[in-house]
């Protein structure tokens, strides 16, 4: 016996659309310059060949740690290597290795994520506990032990941080599908028909997307990370390429006599963080108000 | 006649939103007198809740302009000293919320939800304290009123938290109660019971009570007076009967129209469809230049309406103690159409 | 107890996943037959697979990890030297962490865009972002180097020398309680937010209580249950040892243990680290469970 007036029943909700998340976007001046600093990122990481004042292993016996000047605006190292050349080689890797240990613990974690959550009951179970035991690994370790299993390098380095954010994928898709499944539209398409393939694909997950979406900028954000962490220790990236955190790992030897070694590098690294995490953080405000990912730094 | 509890002139509430300042309510009068029961009825969005937070000062600080008056017993609401306004919230205002699931605290016992209202006017130990809880818990017709202050929220169904948060704002035995959609989350039956119980223990006390609701059918059973908002403005007010009986206001008429006719006998076992007012109340941060209501006015035509706000004028006689006013323009058409049983000229 | 047993099975796939022998990489180029034998007999590798799984998980179920390929000492003697400086890390951390992030991320809060506000904001988000290992290695710079205030790192156990325990726990506590109060801040701020939000504080300002008594009595109180949650992961985090803090501080702990067993493919001692770290894991788990059943009584019965 209300009076409240029926609002129009949509089928489906509006899909945030990519020029509308954009323009929102746009109004979030932090989010926009991290968005634009991450695009010259991958500019730099792109061109880097051409940007590169020199080559990162060309030596100079001759300007031995020089400090930072107008002919090394980032100083040289113990090799006579100039620092900014440096760091401009090791964007490629750390970026190459973010978007790949990304790319594997979305495919599979958000794969994982959707199978649990359309099924539900003992595939969800057993799945969700499966990560449960993946998670119950500490992240750092858990990539330290599949390097040690794999042995080093980039793409090992990716494979690790990968499979360390596989579970964190894997319950935010989980609960933003748990969201989504009863949703009318997917009740009316199931009720004509559809196929789950069709369902899944189509309804499903556009609209389980967004938290997806900020996840994925936040764990890049991590993911670059980690990878300088565990080439600063030795695990990851290998000599000669030139990652920021074997750098900084070089550098550390030097800090009282030089301290652009580690210092270069190391605002690379942050910056970089910071533009991801800035860059989630917006993606969060305009695509996923009920703020439905796990916080940045839940992993860490 | 006696000085009202609460006399609320001109009031007005602006908020800050990230599309704008939107005029949640436009200039809004009205009185209670003591015992007596006003019904402020309206659509969701029509800024009815926010009306009465604002009286209280519960709407968020910084987002909120408040401006009017607004005396209880004869002192400004909006004016109080933050103190001053805490003593009276309580022992001068007492309040009660839409959702009973959301409006106790989790965590706290229902005993000390009740006690600490006790204890914040006046002082009373812990035990007195108690002791009065639990007369109130049985006053508002709670089973074992003494084992229910050790029990939390969750394990009370939603009619007995209800109960609850009004025995916590009859505490401090207040002047007035107000009720925000106190009924409207609970099913029918426990919506007649308490509003039963508020009916039974406003004639005990003489509490003035304000009503906000968007359900017709409570206002019949419950109110003395009716005021029905729209876009933020009182787009009519009078009696129960004059304004249910004899609505003026093309509004109040499709509201009316939306009740189920519970004489009128189901054809065939199927109850009628409800008739609704299409549309949805407009945006605070844009409201109409004329009457409110034009956007979705099933009877607009003068031009007057777009462009012109209507005043809220008296119809029929003005010298009875409390005249029927509507504020539109189409009094004089209307009684053509639908020829409300008298009264126009 | 199923998470438990998974991890176990997984923690012990690990070690025979590895290409090659882990005896022959552990004893290095020049052993003899005997020595070898003699080790893989002793870790029991010269058996099936699943007999050693058996034994494996019985001895670890009785607290015994198997012995160490470098050293010959026994896994539990080492975790167990390593044990004091790793807790003392990780809860020396925690609490500058939480002394940071609870009145930072409450009077945010409570004062959205205030100043305080925005120094809570850039702080949560340097924290986060910040590698830990630059960090260290900058603020032992400042601190060690140029103002030579305090050791750059090392350790010694607070009965030996209180002084000096104080002092070296200083630059590392601060590094990784940074990083971890970065993160509680955030939390705190948006579960104080929400209680601020929730109906039940109106109620409370409705009933005439002092705007100390409903933050008190009404927000706190309910805002608690997420900080409990990340407090109890960021304590995890910090128990299974920060690999890297450790060891710019040369701090002996249990990640630099781990990392180090890692490098000299030491497996078994690789193995009783993980599993630890597992186990402390899910008794955290089960503690922060604890807690919100004391906490929120909707959780009891």
């Amino acid at each position: 016996m209300t009076a409240e007036v029926g609002a129009p029943v949509s089928l489906r909700p509006a899909t945030p659309r990519w020029r509308e998340t954009l323009g929102l976007l746009a109004h979030n001046p932090t989010a926009a310059v991290s968005a634009l600093l991450l695009l010259a990122l991958v500019l730099v990481a792109i061109f880097d060949e051409t940007l590169a004042p020199q080559g990162p292993n060309e030596v100079d016996v001759a300007a031995r740690l020089e400090s930072p000047s107008g002919a090394h605006p980032f100083g040289t190292d113990d090799l006579g290597r100039d620092i900014l050349s440096r760091v401009v080689l090791g964007t490629g890797v750390s970026l190459r290795v973010g978007f790949l240990a990304v790319g594997i613990a979305l495919l599979i974690g958000t794969g994982i994520g959707l199978l649990a959550g359309f099924y539900g009951r003992w595939i969800d179970d057993a799945l969700m506990r499966l990560m449960d035991m993946l998670f119950a690994f500490p992240a750092v370790l858990l990539a330290i032990a599949v390097l040690a299993v794999r042995g080093t390098g980039w793409g090992n380095t990716a494979l690790a941080i990968g499979i360390v954010y596989i579970p964190v994928f894997a319950r935010v898709t989980r609960a933003s599908v748990l969201g989504v499944r009863e949703e009318v539209y997917v009740r009316a398409s199931r009720s004509v028909g559809a196929s789950d393939w069709r369902l899944l694909t189509r309804h499903v997950l556009p609209n389980a997307a967004p938290p997806i979406i900020v996840q994925t900028s936040i764990s890049l954000a991590f993911a670059v990370l980690a990878e300088a962490a565990l080439s600063f220790l030795g695990l990851g990236t290998q000599p000669p390429d030139p990652s920021w955190g074997l750098m900084l790992a070089e550098g550390r030897g030097f800090i009282d006599l030089a301290w652009w070694l580690a210092f270069f590098p190391g605002m690379a690294i942050f910056l970089t963080v910071l533009c991801f995490n800035l860059l989630g953080d917006g993606l969060r405000d305009v695509l996923d108000p009920k703020q439905r990912t796990l916080m940045a730094g839940g992993g860490r | 006649m006696t000085a009202p509890v609460l006399e609320v002139e001109d009031l007005r509430v602006r908020l800050r939103t990230p599309r704008g300042p939107a005029d949640v309510v436009n200039g809004l009068s009205y009185r209670v007198g003591a015992g007596e029961t006003v019904a402020v009825v309206g659509e969701s969005g029509s800024g009815k809740s926010v009306s009465v937070l604002a009286l209280l000062g519960l709407l968020p600080a910084g987002i909120a302009t408040v401006t009017g008056r607004a005396l209880l017993q004869g002192e400004d609401l909006l004016t109080m000293a933050p103190e001053r306004l805490r003593q009276v919230r309580g022992p001068g205002a007492g309040m009660v919320f839409q959702d009973p699931m959301t409006s106790l605290n989790p965590v706290l016992t229902i005993g000390r939800q009740i006690v600490e209202g006790i204890r914040a006017h006046g002082d009373v130990d812990k035990a007195a304290a108690r002791r009065r809880a639990a007369e109130l818990l049985g006053e508002v017709g709670l089973p074992d009123p003494v084992g229910a202050l050790d029990r939390y929220p969750h394990e009370l169904s939603g009619g007995m938290r209800q109960r609850v948060v009004i025995a916590i704002a009859l505490s401090n035995s207040p002047a007035l109660l107000v009720a925000d959609e106190a009924t409207t989350a609970l099913d029918v039956t426990v919506q007649a019971q308490i509003i039963d119980l508020v009916e039974k223990l406003q004639a005990e006390r003489g509490t003035g009570v304000v009503w906000i609701t968007h359900d017709l059918g409570v206002v019949a059973g419950i109110a003395d007076r009716v005021l029905v908002m729209y876009g933020g403005r009182c787009v009519e007010d009078g009696t129960v009967d004059d304004v249910l009986e004899n609505p003026v206001h093309p509004y109040t008429r499709g509201l009316l129209g939306a009740l189920p006719d519970l004489a009128r006998p189901a054809v065939g076992g199927v109850v009628p469809d409800l008739a609704t007012v299409p549309g949805v109340p407009p945006a605070p941060t844009d409201l109409p230049a004329g009457c409110v209501f034009w956007p979705r006015c099933p009877v607009r035509g003068d031009a007057r309406c777009e462009t012109e706000q209507p005043p809220l004028a008296v119809i029929g006689s003005a010298d009875v103690r409390l005249p029927h006013r509507a504020a539109t323009w189409c009094t004089d058409r209307t009684s053509g159409t639908e020829s409300p049983a008298g009264g126009f000229r | 107890m199923v998470v438990l047993a998974g991890v176990s099975v997984i923690v012990f796939a690990l070690v025979h996943l590895v290409p090659g022998d882990p005896v022959r990489l552990a004893l290095g180029t020049r052993f003899s037959q005997e020595t070898y034998d003699a080790l893989r007999e002793r870790s029991g590798l010269d058996q099936p697979l699943v007999q050693q799984f058996v034994s494996w998980l019985g001895s670890a179920l009785t607290g015994d990890l198997g012995v160490s390929f470098r050293s010959g000492d026994t896994v539990a003697s080492l975790i167990g030297e390593r044990l004091p400086a790793t807790i003392t890390l990780a809860f020396a951390s925690i609490l500058v962490a939480l002394a940071i992030a609870v009145p930072l991320g409450t009077i945010s809060a409570l004062r959205p865009r205030s100043l305080v506000d925005r120094v809570a904001t850039v702080f949560s988000q340097f924290g986060i972002s910040v590698p830990e290992f630059w960090m260290s290695i900058v603020l032992i710079l400042v601190f060690a180097g140029t103002l030579g205030w305090l050791p750059s790192g090392g350790y010694v156990p607070l009965t030996e020398d209180p002084a000096g325990w104080l002092q070296r726990l200083i630059l590392p506590a601060v590094v990784t309680g940074v990083v971890s109060g970065s993160v509680i801040t955030r939390f705190v701020r948006s579960s104080v937010l929400e209680a601020l939000g929730a109906d039940h504080v109106r109620t409370a300002q409705a009933k005439g209580l002092s705007s100390r008594q409903v933050f008190t009595g009404h927000v706190l109180r309910n805002a608690l249950l997420p900080l409990v949650t990340v407090t109890g992961v960021q304590l995890a985090y910090l128990l299974s040892g920060v690999v890297v803090v450790e060891i710019v501080f040369s701090w002996p702990g249990l990640g630099q243990l781990a990392l180090q067993s890692v490098q000299a493919r030491d497996y078994p001692v690789l193995q009783g680290a993980i599993l630890l770290f597992a186990v402390v894991f899910l008794v955290i788990n089960l503690v922060v469970d604890l807690l919100y059943t004391a906490i929120d009584p909707r959780i009891r019965r």
